[in-house]
């Protein structure tokens, strides 16, 4: 299979040295959906930022490689690596309410990069952006690529974030819990467009959540996250009907379902949590030896 | 429509609050001890001679009534006449308030550009030595006061290395006939560049010394806004766009962090303005601070009045300006 990113043997820990990630892998090939699984705090978002270069200062790559379209994205000098995740890779953010720039208008905030990085002329990149907010169902794109960021709803946000991650036809998109901060209506809109944009553009796309129900309907392969480490990678139906390891076959049964409304939650089993704890501690013996 | 409501309702509040300062202002004085008229009679005038030049300046009347005569000339236009230049109080007062105006406004630029690129620099190397450098640098900074650092900067440029003027505001063999007192904006404007560089060549010592607390409380607000505005997220976003540190900071970062910097500069360039008062006193330099101190010496009363009152109006000025600024920076409540 041929990846478009592919992430090697990822180790990054706080720099006062506790883990954080242990030894990650994972492939994405081009054109295709990774869903990217955990519960809270297993360090499913530090994989997307490793790849993107944003992570936290507290943080550092201690060793491992991410090879971006064929690149190591670790042997190119920082502004050159800046500008290849520019150009091949794209972000869209989890909360749409503090990832734009409140003191500017939208348009610029989708055309400038395109301009400044890319070379482009200006009346091609608002054509673009025109165009690209027409794509993500925004009425009368010209008006609100005039306005500020305050004046639309949360959704509406969301939808610009989601063409602005587009605009310069990347091959990879990061979906960093996209639908978190929305409410459940806007949701599902939200997920069917990211789907929709995805296949129109023929992008891979790396989508991080906890909600094994949205991996389920938008991705082809995944990687469950437990405290920093993939403990299993599957593709897509396998994994829903014959899950390999005790933590994701407790996880799935975890997952609540909407055809069974007065069934009781079900929580992962604390001899399954035990055990996972355990395969993890014995990944960092064997790491320090 | 609403601006100019709102406008209205500024100037409404300022002629209140003016008025109350005249009130202050015009009793304090009165009160405390020490006599204009005893200033101005040589030593053994008789009795006779004080209760008539009491009566020529309205001191035997009562302090109301005093206020009453005194705000009734402010109607139309006359605050007084100094009793120790026997001039009219409004002429000497404006001819030297553009030079403390430019002084200010000199000083305040100077704060603007130093405490900006300090912050700019605390924030491009945040969390190595260089921004512990520009931590104390700022911190010393603001703990001298400025007419320490007049005497530190008389001490370098004045008398170590003697390149500027440490006294005055212009050189008085210099030839001008300029149609105001704004000589360093009206040289700008004439391109009379001899007459600019002898103005800054005397204005350079009390402007620093004046802009470097300033800068110092600019550089601190500025970076710390500006580190805070670094963690949001459409900051993360541009980076992944493929943006620099340098763009990042001063493009995405910064028109948003000069926010909440934006109002306490101007409270304290109300300050500042209140600082040229020793500033010029210590540099000679001929404004109305200078003035302010000499007045207060002879207890010319009608001309400390003016210049309090002048004051006052410069710093309700300079708060309606910060607050114009802000809602123009501001596209929240541009359109609110």
């Amino acid at each position: 299979m041929n990846s478009f990113l592919e992430v090697r043997n990822l180790n990054l820990s706080l720099k006062a040295g506790m883990p954080i990630l242990r030894s990650v892998s994972l492939n994405v090939a081009a054109g295709q959906v990774h869903g990217l699984v955990g519960e809270s705090g297993a360090g499913k978002s530090m994989i997307g930022k490793a790849v993107l270069g944003t992570l936290p200062r507290a943080l550092q790559v201690t060793s491992g490689e991410i090879w971006l379209d064929g690149v190591n994205l670790n042997s190119l000098p920082t502004a050159e690596r800046r500008k290849t995740i520019g150009a091949k890779a794209a972000l869209i953010p989890q909360d749409p309410l503090t990832a734009l720039n409140p003191s500017k208008r939208i348009g610029p905030q989708i055309t400038r990069r395109l301009v400044d990085i890319l070379g482009w002329q200006k009346s091609d990149a608002e054509a673009r952006a025109v165009e690209l907010l027409h794509e993500v169902h925004i009425p009368d794109p010209a008006r609100v690529m005039k306005s500020y960021p305050h004046e639309l709803s949360g959704g509406m946000r969301q939808r610009i974030l989601i063409a602005s991650a587009f605009a310069a036809e990347p091959k990879l998109i990061i979906a960093d819990e996209p639908t978190t901060a929305l409410d459940v209506t806007v949701q599902k809109q939200i997920l069917r467009l990211i789907a929709e944009m995805q296949q129109r553009h023929d992008t891979a796309l790396l989508f991080v959540t906890h909600d094994l129900g949205v991996v389920s309907k938008t991705c082809d392969t995944l990687s469950v996250l437990y405290a920093g480490k993939v403990i299993e990678e599957a593709r897509m139906r396998r994994f829903f009907t014959r899950p390999i390891h005790p933590y994701s076959a407790a996880l799935l049964k975890a997952t609540p379902t909407y055809t069974n409304p007065r069934g009781s939650l079900t929580p992962v089993p604390q001899s399954v949590i035990d055990a996972t704890e355990r395969e993890v501690r014995e990944h960092d013996m064997r790491a320090s030896r | 429509m609403t601006v100019f409501r709102n406008i209205l309702i500024r100037l409404l509040t300022t002629a209140v609050t003016l008025f109350g300062v005249a009130v202050i202002v015009f009793v304090v004085i009165r009160v405390v001890p020490g006599n204009p008229i005893a200033m101005m009679l040589p030593p053994g005038a008789t009795d006779a001679d004080i209760a008539r030049l009491q009566a020529q300046y309205g001191f035997d009347k009562s302090i109301f009534q005093q206020f009453m005569i005194w705000l009734s000339g402010v109607m139309q236009g006359d605050f007084g006449t100094s009793i120790s230049t026997r001039q009219p109080v409004a002429g000497l007062v404006l001819s030297r308030l553009p030079a403390t105006l430019e002084l200010s406004i000199v000083a305040l630029t100077i704060a603007m550009l130093l405490g900006g690129a300090l912050a700019l620099a605390g924030t491009r190397f945040r969390e190595t030595k260089a921004e512990a450098a520009v931590d104390i640098t700022s911190g010393m900074a603001l703990s001298i006061p400025d007419f320490l650092w007049g005497l530190v900067l008389i001490l370098l440029f004045g008398v170590l290395w003697p390149v500027f003027h440490i006294s005055g505001r212009i050189s008085p063999a210099l030839n001008i006939d300029f149609s105001t007192n704004f000589y360093l904006f009206e040289s700008i404007l004439r391109l009379r560049f001899d007459v600019i560089a002898d103005l800054v060549g005397h204005m350079f010592m009390p402007a620093l010394a004046l802009a470097i607390p300033l800068a110092a409380i600019i550089a601190q607000l500025l970076k710390q806004s500006l580190k805070e505005t670094m963690h949001l997220d459409y900051v993360t976003l541009a980076r992944t766009k493929g943006y620099g540190e340098n763009h990042v900071i001063t493009r995405e970062a910064l028109p948003n962090a000069v926010l909440p910097t934006l109002t306490l500069v101007g409270v304290q360039f109300t300050f500042l303005i209140g600082g040229t008062v020793i500033i010029e006193r210590l540099f000679s330099y001929e404004g109305l601070g200078n003035m302010a101190i000499d007045a207060v010496i002879n207890r010319d009363l009608p001309l400390i009045q003016g210049i309090v009152i002048l004051f006052a109006f410069l710093f309700t000025i300079v708060n309606l300006v910060v607050d114009m600024l802000y809602v123009l920076l501001n596209p929240k409540l541009r359109h609110a």
